[in-house]
């Protein structure tokens, strides 16, 4: 298919405006470029903006990152019990550092003889103190009773050689089976005489049950509500509660209420955890493995191109260049954002380019199509793009509503993947169509023009 | 080529498929990684600097059958190994086979491992795959809610959603079926298979479906056979070219990629070829004989 260029009358919608924008385009794509690797030009000693050498987010088994391990009380569990609770700790931890962005960390429960761990691998080394402070505001929300007298006495007399002048509230209550694994949810409310901002916690059925039955064998008896080991509220009970609703009424501000609620919903720990080590870790991959697969992909690319352009002549070319645009393009905005890129991202990101490759072949075997009908080159390409909107369009909105259900409804790698599609997705949508017109239309103007003169 | 008057072939294709996959998985099943099931985590150390001899332990390892086995360097000059579960005999075997190559080797930690794909995220993916199904068929439905010829709009999806069954039960065969026979394991690259598999059938089948409406409204006289084979004649460069494309990268990827990216590289390779033989030559000629039974 060969373009011919003799059809300058029919130039109407091809102007200068137009080709201020694909200046533009281009000036835009440089500094994305530079954006997305500064260092050239930083050699050169341009100084550029702190923005700009922000490093790429990288998952864990691309860059490496920092292992931590924790190590698990289980005293206050049955040991029939010690493996749930132990996964319900993975559980909360993943979903806790997910929480904080997709940053997709790999959390497993590891024994060793008899001691139970949890160990917490992150990306990055910058962010380790935050990590193990995210960790660390993990809650651990427990419940403790009166204890005998006789046992009070019995401490007691322990700690009176101990140096401390204060008594020791511990001497006084006991652990019981109530802990942050039965929290169903915690919410802000005001406590109806006093106003002041109080936390309703609400039990699933165990928990209803557990606490039932602690309200009601301590009825008259003050019931400690501890959070990570220090005691935040003693109220009396009066009665038996069946319904499984304790309220937390202390010295809170409104802020700290709604902190703590917020906390406990992220998820209560159901074990106290300790951190017992850390340590920085080499990536998964290696990096020589890194290296070879950015040459894989660059030359996966280029070949792609090639065909392009042999097959569909100038159009192709120029959709490559549009190709190479919108690569650009979608990795500022993962640098910028940040989308932290792991295999699985990558994988979205290289599936979603197919798809915007595969928009401009549409166009294109359309347009194929109407100049078999004898109608003029330019018409062809123009009918291409509009018969082929509909097919570009469904396919690509059907792949995004996937990607975003995807990403909202798991977690992780998955969750990875989704996002670098739909935004591959998106912005395919945008560019492959819209750059590869401008450029079609800037093409014919300016040989209609060398053709005029 | 007259796909439609072909049709029995390919049914008898995907049927042969499908059934393979579908024995493999109950009499084989999969080969489970240590991201699913957990394994061993063991931490060494050398005397002098440990990346001189990342080589030798992996060659070692590799030669005594240790499957996938993941090696991060770490800070403390020490090496984190992790591999399925072994038993201590093993692990005796093991160390002392690498005190011989290695003299001055050294065990820090020898621990079992729990999967680092948790219940929560196995539960969480069942339902987001119920979900983005129930969006494909509503999203279709709507798009094609004009569709003509008597061919009501909710067909569109459930096909699509059948040809992406079909494609994903093709990976899930070659998992199952290689896992016994080239040890491949079944681990997170399985899922991101799976997940690259799905997005291109779901798009690859949009886009055929897409052309179908597009001449069921304009070739009003011609008749529904005629209709759909030459919708896919039409797609048919379309399709190929895009494949191809698509193609380019992940075959780059399996040559000259690291080892441990080219069962995923593969994967995808079979997944993009299954996934645009369906859109082609299965969900067209499945609308075909599903409309044509309506009248």
């Amino acid at each position: 298919m060969g373009v011919r260029f003799l059809l300058g009358a029919h130039f109407k919608k091809m102007n200068h405006r137009k080709v201020l924008i694909i200046i533009g385009i281009y000036l835009a794509s440089v500094l994305m470029m530079v954006f997305i690797y500064p260092y050239g030009l930083t050699a050169r000693g341009v100084r550029l903006p702190d923005f700009f050498y922000k490093d790429f987010s990288l998952g864990l088994d691309i860059s490496g990152g920092t292992l931590l391990v924790y190590e698990a009380d289980l005293t206050n569990i049955e040991p029939a019990d010690y493996s749930a609770a132990m996964n319900g700790l993975r559980d909360v931890i993943e979903r806790r550092i997910n929480y904080t962005g997709v940053k997709e960390p790999r959390v497993t429960v590891n024994k060793s003889g008899e001691t139970w761990r949890l160990t917490v691998e992150l990306a990055g080394v910058k962010d380790i103190q935050e990590a193990i402070k995210m960790i660390g505001e993990t809650p651990y929300l427990e419940f403790r009773e009166l204890r005998a007298e006789e046992e009070i006495e019995e401490i007691s007399a322990l700690e009176e050689t101990s140096e401390e002048a204060e008594e020791d509230i511990n001497a006084y209550f006991k652990p019981t089976p109530l802990t942050g694994k039965y929290l169903k949810r915690a919410e802000v409310s005001f406590d109806q005489t006093t106003s002041l901002p109080v936390i309703n916690l609400v039990f699933n059925d165990e928990g209803a049950k557990i606490f039932a039955e602690l309200t009601r064998n301590n009825i008259g008896n003050p019931l400690a509500i501890y959070l990570d080991g220090h005691p935040i509220s003693i109220p009396v009970v009066r009665e038996e509660i069946p319904s499984g609703m304790a309220q937390i009424s202390g010295d809170f501000t409104l802020a700290e209420a709604k902190e703590l609620a917020s906390r406990l919903n992220q998820g209560a720990l159901p074990v106290p955890i300790n951190l017992v080590s850390q340590q920085s870790i080499g990536a998964i991959l290696g990096e020589e493995s890194i290296r070879k697969i950015s040459r894989a992909a660059l030359l996966g690319f280029l070949l792609a191109i090639l065909f392009m352009t042999i097959y569909y002549r100038l159009p192709g070319f120029l959709a490559s260049i549009s190709l190479v645009i919108y690569v650009i393009l979608v990795l500022s905005i993962f640098k910028a954002l940040p989308v932290t890129l792991t295999l699985a991202g990558i994988t979205g990101f290289i599936l979603s380019i197919g798809m915007a490759v595969d928009a401009n072949i549409l166009i294109f075997e359309h347009a194929k199509e109407e100049i078999r009908k004898n109608k003029p080159i330019r018409i062809s390409m123009e009918d291409g793009f509009q018969l082929s909107w509909p097919a570009i369009r469904d396919s690509n909105i059907a792949t995004i509503i996937s990607a975003i259900i995807l990403y909202y409804f798991t977690s992780s790698m998955i969750r990875g993947f989704a996002l670098t599609l739909a935004i591959g997705v998106g912005v395919g949508l945008l560019t492959a169509i819209f750059i590869t017109k401008v450029f079609l239309e800037a093409t014919y103007f300016i040989n209609s023009k060398i053709h005029h003169n | 080529m007259d796909f439609i008057q072909k049709r029995k072939i390919f049914y008898a294709l995907s049927g042969a498929m499908i059934g393979v996959s579908f024995l493999s998985l109950l009499i084989f099943g999969f080969n489970w990684g240590i991201d699913f099931t957990g394994g061993t985590l063991w931490e060494i150390s050398t005397a002098g600097d440990i990346s001189r001899s990342i080589e030798k332990i992996r060659n070692y390892l590799e030669e005594n059958d240790l499957g996938q086995v993941n090696i991060q360097t770490t800070s403390d000059n020490s090496l984190i190994l992790r591999f399925p579960s072994i038993s201590e005999e093993r692990h005796d075997q093991l160390l002392e086979g690498l005190k011989k190559i290695i003299p001055s080797i050294e065990e820090k930690r020898f621990e079992s491992v729990g999967p680092s794909i948790g219940q929560e995220l196995k539960t969480k993916s069942v339902w987001a795959t119920v979900l983005v199904f129930l969006g494909i068929l509503i999203y279709l439905w709507y798009a094609f809610r004009r569709s003509s010829s008597g061919i009501p709009p909710y067909r569109y999806g459930i096909l699509a959603i059948i040809a992406l069954m079909h494609d994903a039960m093709f990976i899930v065969g070659l998992f199952s079926i290689l896992g016994k026979f080239q040890g491949w394991e079944v681990n997170s690259d399985f899922l991101v298979a799976l997940l690259v598999v799905v997005g291109y059938s779901v798009h690859d089948t949009i886009v055929v479906f897409d052309r179908i409406r597009e001449n069921l409204r304009l070739k009003t006289k011609e008749s529904l056979e005629n209709i759909v084979n030459l919708s896919i004649q039409q797609t048919l460069m379309r399709s190929l070219n895009t494949s191809l494309t698509t193609l380019f990268p992940l075959i780059m990827l399996y040559f000259f990629g690291p080892l441990s990216t080219k069962i995923l590289a593969l994967a995808m390779i079979g997944g993009v070829i299954i996934g645009t033989y369906s859109s082609i030559c299965l969900v067209a000629p499945l609308l075909y004989d599903w409309s044509i039974k309506k009248g």
